[in-house]
Order: structure tokens, then C-alpha cells, then sequence
């Protein structure tokens, strides 16, 4: 192994699984690689809330001290580090949401993904970044640091899990796992030029990650190429009975499916564009290069129709209703009683289990969170309850048959994912409604719970990354990554080369020396 | 402050009655409604514990198989309608002792609703409750208040939390409003939490031991001038567990609400307390309109599906119910109105068939049970089944006096061995060396040397006044230390009064 740092991490997280198989690199030299770097991007990044080192160098030792027929049974991505959103519990690592309310809390259990990666051999490199309890848009509600764009660091990295795109579009990690509510996962996607995928509702267990709202939460991908989010969401995919909502059936052949798009053959792929999903409200760039993608896919012998979900227009305001309200109920055992913060009233106020649960809440919720907790109680009071939650959840079903039509006349759906590039930092701080408007083509996805998703589509004209989201009938996941692998074939050739190439990372600089 | 009162005949005269009674049945599931911790009463504080049971960030529940059959199970015993899609849904509260600050219960889709229970009162009146549902739902943990008066959260210098009781399965059983009760409502609420308890117990599904708070019950009460009226407004007296508690629960209410209307008082709807100390309800919490819960179907849980296949599978395990049992015994049994009731109140029913079942004759049984045993059991103040004998042990003993080796007296003694701990009847027949004494010559020595103790008795005997021969029999038994049989001295008696 003679690679020097900054060209070894640049591979992707299959080629690197392939050097381990061939023995070129082990698990141990790839986690320190990706540690250098973290030390080198992290004053300028700020992706990770907690680096875990030691366990990732311990768990790389104990991979590659495992015999060859035992390496040769384990999956493709083996050995291949991993950072993992703060909003999936880690045994015996910090967890914290990037709340305060959870500064300190040391899970003494494992998430059922995390189980499966370490089945896998996969080092965790540490926690990554995110709008507190995953609520936000830009990761700039974390209540401990901002994380910045790689393409621009005055700029957001989108959110809420804008430290796992960060970290990889920064090669701090090859691979990350996302959580994604309404588009936290794919929309950072858009944002820093990484692939970001959302797997069918219940098609990733969901036990171990932090509820947000439950029924929109999904555990998915975060990589720098479609086949290595395949590769990942096969590994963390499949039935759980710890998780009620999970799907019997196993994970679906998206790995042969992100191959076979690969050979960018797509006839008798039928593409729809959703209308309501395009045009006004996107950013010129980003249509411009939305448009150029669909046309790749028609020279690759799609057959593209535009179809109409006309319903997704009330996408957004039940979102707004749905989400809070399962917020609202989730995040009431942060009380102060168990785990986490605890702050006592001040002298003078009765110091009662009331009192004390109030101060602590206040002391420990960030604004966006409190804004959301409101919310959600006030839709779910008497009284209120059927106007609201009640008729959220009818648009709920009204879109799911939106997008079930729309799969009767196509294979898969495709929109830009985010309405505009990255965005300035405290650019839509203080106007929150603005913010909610970038998710305005990642929701329906989780209102429906179809699978989606973000691969980059090429700069827009600021020199930054444009998102293209595909989107797949229920519990046929495999359907979105072969087009989504072919466009990201077509577009390397057009372009010479993946999206990062024209990244500037001042970071991996340094680390041009060997990575022994 | 003591309540004004008004005399409850009047009172009862006076106004119409409507109750009605939330019963928590806690279930004797191995494991909690949504996680595999262990249930167990009397544990270690907080150590039957899981992510789920505590809480945590993360963790989801999974529905307890077993818990949702014994559900089923009750509502076929209630004549619910057990309905193909039922729903678990969300109760939002913030409260210590609740681990996710909500109660996973059910809402508007419970998994039984709409059934009854026909219950048997002292006299044989059978009253029809109405059921309105019967759901399924976690209990929660356990608070102590350490340093306060009482116990209560009031002036308590800091509180305990238990989370062992969290998660445990729950059946809530909750009557419709009773009406037409009238002054029997506490009989009848008396009688109908005893149904329940023997049904669930029948069933298997609960111990339903009331002193381990595995039953509990919420009464309410109201009154109205007539039976035509609209409701009264109620008291919900709270988490009451014992069976006496809520008939004076009942009683109280109706007597104090009588005497508050009485005066032109409006009646508070308000949660109270049974103060078993004074026997009085207490004032606690205002119930209002913002009591808001915020229900909602809880999405980390899918819908119940319960197929009609599946409940043919339940009532096909259905055990006989207890009345038509008790019916049933009563007809084997021989027994007459009077001796079932004697049998029900000193609840022995299962002791004495079990006993029944080991092979002793029904009235052998029910002669040891309701005699001696009871005795004993009142002595000490336990319920029969902490004796520490067992309906086995009963019958062992009614077998040996069978046999003619034990007589009464003997078999008195055993008995009184086994409770004191020496072992099975025969262990304890074997320490002592009971037998009765056959050698005739051995009682006829005896006989004789009564006799030359007691002339007056003698010459009484012989003038054909009988009623002295105690005297002589008691003589023989201290001195073959019990082990005569009492036929035979009077046997060798009689011969030699009239030899």
C-alpha cells in the first residue's frame, strides 16, 4: 500500500471494499486515512459531533485479524469505514440528537443497523452533525456547531443530516447513514454533490434511530456513487422484529440493479416527470441542469412523459401538520427524569417533577424544536384534532393515490430534489417558513412512503451542486437505482470524471504522503 | 372538613343511582406489553428493564402476542364483539412514572367493545352490566414519596421511581353507566368486580390478587333526581383495591353527593380518593374540559388484525366460566344455596375441588376447609390459599381416616402439623407415631381403670343415663394419648355396663 491519503480516500467505498477483498489495502489502513482527514477537514467542515476513533481503529484490527474464508463471507463493503448520523444510538458511543437536552448520553444499546454494520466488519468513524432531533433544513439548528459546505463553506450543507453529506462529500468517510424525515437525507444530497437515498417506509429498520415522526422516518444511504449506496442499503436493509413497521420481506436486488444501469440501457424504462415538481419556484440552474439530465436519459432510450399528482400541491401544509404532531409526542420523555439534562428550578420555584421537567425543556430545546413541539400540540388538541391532523392525514392518502396512479402509467418518477443550491449561512435562519420550502420535492416521498432518490446532477451556474431525485413505486427500491446509476454513468462520461473532481479541498492537501 | 351526609336509605329513596366502574385487570403475561422484560411483582427497583420498557432514544415497541390473546380471551368471557381491526393510540401526559411521557393504550378502536356480564347476587338476582369495552394497554411505573405524612406526593420530601410496572399489560374493562341499581348499586359493584376476578382467574390471564394492585378500579358515581333525568354530574374515585373499598366507595358517594344536591350544592367533577383509614372519599383533582390527552394512533404500531380463524382458535381454549362452574359443583356436590355461598365467601371453591380431585369426598373437603382451616386462616389473618397447607395435604388426610388410621382427633393433629411445618401428612403421622390403638386390651385396661377413677360416672352409665360418657371416652383417649378409636371404647364401655 503505497496510496498516498488524499487519493485513497477519494475511491469509492466499492473500490475500496475490492482493495481489502484483493488484500491491496486493510480495513485498519483505510480508517486511519479517513482520520487524517477528519483532523484536516474538521476546522473548516465541522461535520463530526464526536470522532470515534479508538473504536473505529479497534473494530478495523478485529476485521483484519479475521482468517480470509471468514473476510470472504462477510458483504462487498466489509472493512469499509462509516460515520453515522447523531440520530441513530451508538452503544457505548455519545448520542446525542445534537440536543442539549441529550448532551452526555452514552446509549447502552446499538441501533439495529449498527448491529448489522458491525456484523459486516464496518469501522464507525464517529457521529455526524444534524439540526437538532433532525429538525431543519441547513444544520444550522444543531445545538452544538454548524457544519459547513464542502463547495463553499460560507454556504449550508442542507439538513437536517448535513454532516453525513458533508463528511462525505468532504472524504472524511466514504459512507454515512442519514435519517430522512422529509428530505434529510437527500436534500444535503443535492446540496453537497453526494448520492443520498430514502428507502421504502419500513424497508430499514428504524430501531435504535431517535424518533422524530415516526411515520415519515427512514434510515438510508449516504455515498459518493449509486452502486455504493446499493451496496450499503442491502446491508442495513431487511426485516426487523424489533420494529413493528418494518417490511417482512428482505432487501431488494438493488446492487444487480445499480450494475446493470451502469451499462446505461434504458429501454423500456418509462421516466415520468412530475408537473407539479418543475418550472416555477426552481432556481434557473437547477432546471437547466434537471432538463440536460432528463435528456439523458431519453438519448439512453427512456421513453420520458410528464405525469400530473395533483394532490402533491397539499404535500407541504400536511407535512407541517403531521410532523410536528408525532414531534410533539416523541420528544416528551426528554423530562429530565432518566437520562440527559436535568435543570432545578431556581430558588424560589417549587421544586417539583413539574417544574423541574418545564425548566428542562426550556433549557434544553433549541427554537426550531419548541416551534415544532407547539405546534404538534396544538394540532393534536381537542377540538382541533379532526380540522387538523385528521385532514392532514386524508391529503396523506389522497397523495399516496397520487403516486400510485402515476406508477400505473410509469416506472419510476424524477424531479430536481431541492429548489435551489446551497444557500448562504443564517441566509433563512429568522424566516422558517422559507426554509420548510426546500423540502417541498422531498416530502411526498415520505408522506407516501416511496422510495427516493438524490444523485448529483452537475453544477448550476453559482458552481454549485444540483440535485436529481428519482422516485420508485413502494418496496421496489431496485426500480430508481438502475436509471439512477445509468444518468451518473452518462453524466462521468460527459463530465470526465465523478462531480468531486472540480471540488476544491484544501484539506486533503496536506495529506498527499502515503497513509502508512 | 368532614362531608356532610345523608342517611343512605334516604338518600337512595330519594335520588336515582347511575355508577359505573373502569376495572384495570394487570395481566400475568412472562413479559411486558411491548418488550421482553421480565414481568415479576416484587423485583429489585428498576431492574426489569429493556430500552423499550425505560423508554429510551431509539427504542419501539412490539406488541405482546400473548397479552392480545388473553384480551381476547376476557372479551369472549364479557360477550364483546371483538373487532377485526383494533388500534393502539397514543395518550399524551407528562408524568414521572410514565417512561415516554405517553400511555400506549386504546382509543377509538379498542379490541373489545360493547358486551356484559351477568352477575349473581346473595339472593340470586342475576343483574346484566353492560360493557362498553374492554382494551388492551401498558401500565405504569411505581412512585413512593418518601418523608411525607401519608405517603401521598402532598409534603413528601422526595419521591422513588419504579420503573419495574412499566409496560405491563393491562386490560381496562369499562362498564357503561349503571343504572337501575338503585340501593344494591355497591352489592352489585361488589359482585360484579368479584366476577371479574373469577372470571380472569378462570381464564388464567391475571392473578388478580387486589392487594397486589393486579385489580384496581376507578368508580364513578352520580346521582339524578329520577331515573328519566339526564345524567347527574360524577366523582371518578380513583384506583380503589379492595372489594369492600369500592362498595364503600359507592355508598359514600351516594350519601354524601345525596346530601351536597340536597342543599342546592352543585356536584364537583372532580377525581377522588377511598381513604380506607377513615372510610371517607377525598377531593383531589378538578376534572375539566382542559384535561386534554391528546390521543392519537400511535405510528410506531401497526393496526391489531385479529381474524375471525383466530378468535374460533380462542374460544376453542375457552375454560368453563365460573358461574356456570359454580353451578355445575353445586349440582355434584350436593350442596345446598346456603353451603355454595359458604363456600364462595370463604373463598375455597378451587381449594375445595382441587381437594376433590386428589381423591377426598366433597364433604370431607369442604368439612376441613370451611372448618378448621378457616379457623386457622382467620387466626392468623391470611386467606385460605397462604395456609401452608395444600388441597393434596387435605386429601392424604381424609384417605388415612378413610382407611381407619386416623381418627378425627388424629387427623386434627396432623393437620395441625402440617401447618406447623413438619411435613406431608404422612411425615408428620410418622414423627408422632399417630395410630390408632386396635389392641383391645390396651383400651380395655384403660376402660378399666376410668371406671375405678369415676364411680359416679359408672354407677350414672349404668342407671341408663348415658350423658357422662364423655367422661369416661376422654379418660381412655389421654391415656392412649388419642389414639383410641372412639367407637371402639364405646363398644367395650357399653358391654361392660351392661356385663
Amino acid at each position: 500500500m503505497t496510496e498516498a491519503t488524499n487519493e485513497l480516500v477519494k475511491l469509492s467505498a466499492a473500490e475500496m471494499g475490492a482493495a481489502i477483498k484483493k488484500g491491496d489495502v486493510s480495513s485498519r489502513e483505510l480508517v486511519d486515512a479517513h482520520l487524517a482527514v477528519i483532523e484536516a477537514a474538521e476546522p473548516s467542515i465541522k461535520a463530526f459531533l464526536k470522532v470515534s476513533g479508538d473504536v473505529a481503529r479497534e473494530q478495523a484490527d478485529a476485521f483484519d485479524a479475521k482468517s480470509a474464508d471468514e473476510k470472504a463471507a462477510l458483504p462487498q463493503l466489509a472493512g469499509v469505514p462509516i460515520a453515522i448520523k447523531d440520530m441513530i444510538v451508538t452503544k457505548g458511543i455519545e448520542t446525542t440528537a445534537a440536543s442539549k437536552i441529550l448532551e452526555g448520553w452514552v446509549p447502552p444499546y446499538d441501533a439495529t443497523v449498527i448491529e448489522k454494520l458491525k456484523a459486516a466488519g464496518m469501522p464507525i468513524l464517529g457521529k455526524t452533525n444534524l439540526d437538532e432531533f433532525a429538525q431543519g433544513s441547513s444544520t444550522e439548528h444543531s445545538a452544538y456547531q454548524t457544519t459547513h459546505n464542502p463547495w463553499d463553506t460560507d454556504r449550508v450543507p442542507g439538513g437536517s443530516g448535513g454532516g453525513s453529506a458533508s463528511a462525505v462529500a468532504a472524504f472524511e468517510a466514504p459512507l454515512a447513514l442519514g435519517t430522512d424525515t422529509g428530505g434529510s437525507i437527500r436534500q444535503p444530497g443535492a446540496l453537497t454533490g453526494t448520492v443520498g437515498v430514502k428507502p421504502t417506509y419500513g424497508g430499514v429498520s428504524r430501531f435504535g434511530a431517535i424518533a422524530m415522526a415516526s411515520s415519515l422516518d427512514q434510515i438510508g444511504p449516504v455515498s459518493r456513487t449509486v452502486l455504493d449506496s446499493a451496496l450499503l442499503q442491502e446491508i442495513i436493509g431487511g426485516n426487523d422484529r424489533r420494529d413493528s413497521t418494518s417490511i417482512p420481506e428482505g432487501p431488494r436486488p438493488m446492487v444487480a440493479a445499480a450494475r446493470e444501469g451502469a451499462k446505461r440501457d434504458l429501454k423500456g424504462v418509462k421516466v415520468g416527470l412530475i408537473k407539479e415538481l418543475s418550472g416555477d419556484g426552481f432556481q434557473a440552474g437547477v432546471s437547466a441542469r434537471f432538463n440536460e439530465a432528463v435528456d439523458k436519459l431519453k438519448e439512453m432510450g427512456a421513453e420520458v412523459v410528464e405525469v400530473s399528482c395533483p394532490r402533491l400541491e397539499y404535500a407541504l401544509g400536511a407535512y407541517y401538520i403531521i410532523m410536528p404532531s408525532e414531534v410533539s409526542s416523541n420528544l416528551a420523555r426528554y423530562d429530565g427524569m432518566r437520562y440527559g439534562l436535568r435543570v432545578m428550578p431556581p430558588a424560589g420555584v417549587p421544586q417539583t417533577a413539574a417544574n423541574m421537567m418545564a425548566y428542562t425543556r426550556e433549557a434544553g430545546f433549541g427554537d426550531e424544536v419548541k416551534r415544532r413541539i407547539i405546534l404538534g400540540t396544538y394540532a393534536l388538541s381537542a377540538g382541533y384534532y379532526d380540522a387538523w391532523y385528521g385532514s392532514a392525514q386524508k391529503v396523506r392518502t389522497l397523495i399516496i393515490e397520487d403516486f400510485k396512479k402515476a406508477f400505473e402509467q410509469v416506472d419510476v418518477l424524477v424531479c430536481p430534489t431541492s429548489p435551489t443550491t446551497a444557500f448562504k449561512l443564517g441566509e433563512k435562519t429568522s424566516d422558517p417558513l422559507a426554509m420548510y420550502m426546500n423540502d417541498i420535492a422531498t416530502i411526498p416521498a415520505n408522506l407516501a412512503g416511496v422510495p427516493a432518490m438524490s444523485i448529483p446532477a452537475g453544477l448550476s451556474d453559482d458552481g454549485l451542486p444540483v440535485g436529481f431525485q428519482f422516485i420508485a413505486p413502494q418496496q421496489r427500491d431496485e426500480v430508481m437505482y438502475k436509471p439512477a446509476a445509468a444518468l451518473e454513468a452518462a453524466l462521468e462520461e460527459d463530465w470526465n470524471g465523478p462531480i468531486w473532481k472540480d471540488l476544491k479541498a484544501p484539506w486533503l492537501d496536506g495529506l498527499a504522503g502515503s497513509a502508512k | 372538613m368532614a362531608e356532610k351526609l345523608m342517611k343512605y336509605a334516604d338518600a337512595t329513596k330519594k335520588y336515582d343511582v347511575v355508577f359505573g366502574l373502569e376495572t384495570h385487570v394487570e395481566l400475568c403475561t412472562k413479559t411486558k406489553l411491548f418488550c421482553p422484560a421480565e414481568v415479576s411483582f416484587g423485583g429489585e427497583p428498576n431492574t426489569q428493564l429493556t430500552p423499550v420498557s425505560l423508554g429510551l432514544p431509539g427504542s419501539l415497541p412490539v406488541v405482546n402476542k400473548t397479552a392480545v390473546d388473553y384480551a381476547i380471551k376476557l372479551g369472549l368471557a364479557l360477550h364483546c364483539e371483538i373487532a377485526e381491526w383494533s388500534q393502539f393510540a397514543r395518550k399524551n401526559y407528562f408524568y414521572p412514572d410514565m417512561p415516554r411521557d405517553y400511555q400506549i393504550s386504546q382509543y377509538d378502536k379498542p379490541t373489545n367493545g360493547n358486551g356484559y356480564l351477568d352477575v349473581e347476587l346473595e339472593d340470586g338476582t342475576v343483574f346484566r352490566v353492560p360493557i362498553e369495552r374492554a382494551h388492551i394497554e401498558d401500565d405504569a411505573g411505581k412512585n413512593t414519596h418518601v418523608g411525607g405524612a401519608d405517603g401521598r406526593i402532598e409534603g413528601a420530601d422526595h419521591s422513588l421511581v419504579d420503573y419495574n410496572r412499566a409496560g405491563v399489560p393491562l386490560i381496562e374493562i369499562v362498564t357503561k353507566p349503571i343504572e337501575g341499581a338503585g340501593d344494591r348499586a355497591p352489592e352489585i359493584a361488589g359482585a360484579y368486580m368479584r366476577a371479574i376476578r373469577d372470571i380472569v382467574r378462570a381464564l388464567g390471564i391475571s392473578h388478580a390478587r387486589m392487594e397486589q394492585g393486579n385489580m384496581r378500579a376507578d368508580v364513578n358515581v352520580s346521582l339524578r333526581p329520577s331515573a328519566d333525568a339526564p345524567y347527574g354530574t360524577r366523582s371518578e374515585t380513583k384506583n380503589v383495591n379492595s372489594f369492600r373499598g369500592i362498595e364503600k366507595t359507592i355508598q359514600y358517594e351516594i350519601r354524601r353527593q345525596a346530601a351536597r344536591l340536597d342543599e342546592g350544592k352543585e356536584i364537583l367533577q372532580e377525581t377522588r380518593h377511598w381513604d380506607e383509614a377513615t372510610q371517607t372519599t377525598a377531593g383531589g383533582r378538578l376534572k375539566s374540559d382542559a384535561d386534554d390527552y391528546r390521543y392519537f394512533p400511535d405510528p410506531d404500531l401497526v393496526m391489531l388484525h385479529i381474524t375471525k380463524e383466530h378468535i374460533a382458535e380462542m374460544e376453542a381454549q375457552m375454560p368453563e366460566m365460573p358461574r356456570e362452574r359454580r353451578n355445575r359443583l353445586k349440582a355434584e356436590w350436593g350442596l345446598t344455596d346456603l353451603q355454595l355461598r359458604d363456600i364462595l365467601n370463604a373463598d375455597a371453591l378451587d381449594l375445595i375441588e382441587e381437594t376433590v380431585k386428589a381423591g377426598a369426598t366433597a364433604g370431607g373437603a369442604r368439612k376441613w376447609w370451611l372448618g378448621e382451616l378457616s379457623r386457622e386462616a382467620n387466626a392468623k389473618g391470611v386467606s385460605l390459599e397462604e395456609l401452608p397447607v395444600t388441597p393434596a395435604d387435605v386429601a392424604e388426610v381424609e384417605k388415612l381416616i378413610a382407611d381407619g388410621k386416623l381418627n378425627d382427633k388424629l387427623a386434627k393433629q396432623t393437620i395441625a402439623g402440617v401447618l406447623a411445618g413438619e411435613g406431608t401428612p404422612d411425615e408428620v403421622v410418622k414423627k408422632h407415631g399417630y395410630k390408632i390403638v386396635e389392641d383391645s386390651g390396651a383400651i380395655e385396661a384403660a376402660v378399666d381403670a376410668a371406671f375405678e377413677a369415676n364411680p359416679d360416672v359408672v354407677e350414672k352409665l349404668k342407671s341408663g343415663n348415658m350423658k357422662p360418657m364423655g367422661v369416661i371416652i376422654g379418660a381412655v383417649m389421654r391415656a392412649t394419648r388419642g389414639q383410641a378409636d372412639a367407637k371402639a371404647v364405646t363398644k367395650i364401655v357399653m358391654g361392660k355396663i351392661k356385663g
